[in-house]
């Protein structure tokens, strides 16, 4: 109850269908009536969970690993191929990429970025899933497939056919607004909102969809009642929609933020693999650069780990503090 | 507390499994077979097949004289080609025993292992002695040779005749004329470039500089030192990047254009003027300005004088893992030949890399001229130094002209900042 509604009725029937629809607080971890299995000695938990350990083992921590093994130590491609041998450096990757004026450029950019991008794409989408529950069968046929054929564009597709649409010489975009030769990918700020778009683009619909569904889950009483009480589109959101949608829009975020920091795709497209002097670079393009078409193998290792720990760090503190609140997942 | 000691030995075994990352063993082989297959990577041009037939003569005779050996030709696509040959590095096994690359990335190569020492058999071939001495710079570092070089490119002032004619100008003689004749063309035909000109042309860009007396770096052996921000070298930044503007190549579309769209440009008639290769010549046919156009080396700072130009081109090398070292050795050398090399400038217009023969193909074939004259004038080549892949991939002297033309930063700010990110480099290698 975080917004006052300042409706009697409102606030009763919500009380009653949260207290209905979700679990009893607390439930999974401190429930201290339910009788329990002895904890601790029991074998079973761990042979159910071992098939997906070996998958996470093989797949996820022993690629980490390595990452974090490649990024102490000197390793290009001529310790690779066998030139020179390999070289402990400790944090010496760590110390030079942090010295390095143009990866804290880099971060800033991809953080203020990346938040322009997680922004934009749930507004868009939380917009376009209520739009969906009040429109009739044919429109939100149509929306659903256009969003969809947006999903399952490939990004380097979507990224080129955007790159035509906004083209200096033969866009439509120009034609259509009178631009004459304005050059889209030129200037700083101008590329970055042409990637937001593409971006926006291709992940509203996973927002969309998934909002959409959760949307459809309310009992339709609710949003009745509160209509019945006079509120307005904006206030049901707010007050209704929004606080029973929470555990989706925690996930949709939290999925979100992930994306938006590793965007590589698009900008590497649209920018021509970092923009003009290296202006649109964000960290994902800026660590292949390094990695990979420079052979720096070690210090775009060491860009990757510090990648993985803001990740980590930024999903953390995100769940500590739903946690907090009392929220489940 | 047993699982913890299960925990502990588990990561004992891991740390101890893998406590470094991995290397591939790629040391020269012993073995010297002198029968078996041989594997041969060439590159694929954008029409390849008259290549095809040159190597595929010089290959009969070879298996002729060479009793149970065979050979097989693929051609890579040079796009793909820094991460085929890297993994050729990588994997001695399916590696191949001789390979064609570009002749930058000879000082990467050799740093990586994957090249093999040809000194001797340089020094004993009696058709080396004619090489230029820049196509031999360009197979040598430390002073030991890496391979032999199998054509040169080198890049010259593509202009429109038919333009020239209706605006009543006069080919330009000096770099002060080449921009003013730029600017010209454009304020009288605002739909052309008058010279089109790219931020990311680095090659199209260094004549600039090599002609003001500066250069991308100094030293010899491995420690280099840049250059690029002496006052001779800011002069030529300077004159080069005046060209990016409303008066001749807008900043806007032209910051980001590559050697290839300006090349682009030019054949598709958009603009007056271009520095384009030898190299570049089929695409020029192939577009609308066929028949309008000519080609003179670009001028330097006097009249009469030639803007030293870089020395592209690729060179051929045995790898360091080939178990058939000498029948490599024999195949390069008859690929790069004389007669081979004037047969691929017949079949595709590469230039060869010996004086002499380049001499003759020159009086045969017209359009070369220019460029033969460029050769001839004065060429330069890049620090042979490994770091030079790095400067490149990195896109150190792009971005010290984009920061220029986009007005970032001034001449001297770039040019000492790309200086620090070239010695970077330099030291990081050394």
């Amino acid at each position: 109850m975080t917004v006052p509604t300042g409706t009697g009725v409102l606030e009763r029937r919500r009380a009653s269908v949260r207290g209905g629809f979700s679990r009893p607080r607390g439930g999974s971890r401190t429930s201290g009536t339910a009788p329990r299995p002895r904890r601790g000695r029991s074998r079973t938990p761990w042979l159910y969970l071992a098939p997906a350990l070996v998958v996470l083992g093989g797949l996820l921590a022993y690629p980490i690993y390595q990452l974090g093994l490649i990024s102490v130590f000197h390793y290009t491609q001529a310790q690779v191929s066998g030139g020179e041998p390999t070289t402990f450096e400790g944090f010496g990757n760590y110390s030079r990429l942090f010295s390095d004026g143009q990866f804290w450029e880099v971060l800033l950019a991809t953080v203020v970025f990346a938040a322009a991008c997680v922004v934009s794409t749930l507004a868009v989408g939380c917009a376009l899933a209520v739009l969906l529950t009040r429109v009739r069968a044919v429109p939100r046929l149509a929306l659903m497939l256009a969003a969809l054929g947006a999903w399952a564009t490939p990004a380097i597709t979507g990224s080129t056919v955007w790159l035509f649409l906004f083209d200096a010489d033969f866009g439509p975009v120009n034609r259509v607004l009178g631009l004459g030769d304005h050059a889209w990918t030129y200037g700083r700020f101008s590329a970055f909102f042409l990637v937001l778009l593409e971006v926006v683009w291709c992940s509203f619909p996973f927002v969309m969809v998934t909002v959409y569904a959760g949307i459809r889950a309310v009992p339709a009483e609710v949003l009745e009642a509160a209509a019945l009480d006079g509120a307005s589109q904006w206030r049901i959101w707010r007050s209704v929609l929004a606080p029973m949608l929470r555990p989706i829009l925690v996930v949709v975020t939290i999925q979100s933020v992930i994306w938006d920091f590793k965007v590589f795709t698009q900008i590497y497209v649209m920018t021509g693999g970092g923009g003009i002097a290296g202006q649109n670079l964000v960290l994902n393009v800026y660590a292949y650069q390094k990695a990979f078409a420079s052979s720096q193998y070690s210090l775009g290792a060491a860009i990757g780990v510090v990648m993985l720990l803001i990740l980590l760090a930024v999903t953390l503190v995100y769940l500590r503090l739903l946690r907090r609140q009392g929220e489940e997942l | 507390m047993k699982l913890s000691v299960r925990m502990v030995a588990v990561a004992a075994v891991l740390a101890t499994a893998a406590c470094a990352p991995q290397t591939s063993g790629n040391s020269s082989s012993d073995k010297d077979e002198k029968t078996g297959t041989l594997r041969v990577w060439l590159f694929q041009e954008v029409n390849n097949q008259p290549k095809e037939q040159v190597v595929d003569s010089v290959l009969a005779a070879f298996e002729k004289e060479h009793e149970g050996a065979e050979v097989t030709v693929e051609y890579i696509p040079v796009e793909t080609r820094a991460q085929r040959i890297k993994a050729a590095f990588n994997d001695p096994k399916s590696a191949p025993d001789l390979i064609e690359y570009g002749n930058t990335d000879t000082a990467g190569y050799v740093k990586d292992g994957g090249l093999a020492d040809v000194t001797e058999d340089f020094g004993a071939w009696d058709e080396a002695k004619d090489t230029d001495p820049t196509a031999r710079q360009s197979v040598t570092v430390g002073g030991k040779v890496y391979g032999v070089p199998y054509f040169v490119g080198v890049r010259a002032l593509y202009y429109r005749t038919d333009v020239f004619e209706e605006l009543g100008l006069d080919v330009p003689k000096t770099q002060a004329e080449l921009i003013a004749t730029a600017k010209e063309i454009r304020a009288a035909k605002p739909e052309l470039y008058g010279l089109a000109v790219g931020g990311a042309y680095t090659y199209g860009a260094m004549p600039f500089i090599w002609s003001h007396g500066g250069e991308l770096a100094t030293g010899k052996g491995g420690s280099y030192a840049s250059a690029i921000d002496s006052a001779a070298a800011r002069k030529g930044i300077e004159a080069y990047t005046s060209l990016f503007g409303d008066d001749n190549c807008p900043a806007a579309k032209c910051a980001a254009m590559t050697g290839n769209d300006t090349i682009t440009a030019f054949a598709a008639g958009k603009a007056a003027m271009a520095i384009g290769g030898d190299f570049s010549h089929a695409a020029v046919e192939a577009g609308q300005v066929k028949g309008k156009y000519a080609v003179v080396p670009l001028p330097g700072l006097k009249a009469g004088s030639i803007a030293p130009a870089f020395a592209g081109g690729n060179n051929l090398g045995v790898l360091k893992s080939t178990t058939h070292r000498t029948l490599a050795v024999d195949l390069m050398k008859r690929l790069a030949s004389k007669e081979a090399q004037g047969e691929l400038f017949d079949a595709m217009g590469f230039l060869p890399t010996f004086s002499d023969v380049r001499q003759q193909v020159a009086a045969k074939e017209a359009f070369v001229k220019p460029f033969v004259a460029t050769l001839a004038a004065d060429t330069k080549f890049v620090p042979a130094s490994p770091a030079w892949a790095q400067i490149d991939a990195g896109a150190v002297l792009p971005t010290m002209f984009q920061e220029v033309v986009s007005g970032k930063k001034d001449v001297d700010s770039a040019a000492a900042d790309a200086a620090k990110k070239m010695n970077d480099a330099f030291g990081s290698v050394g």
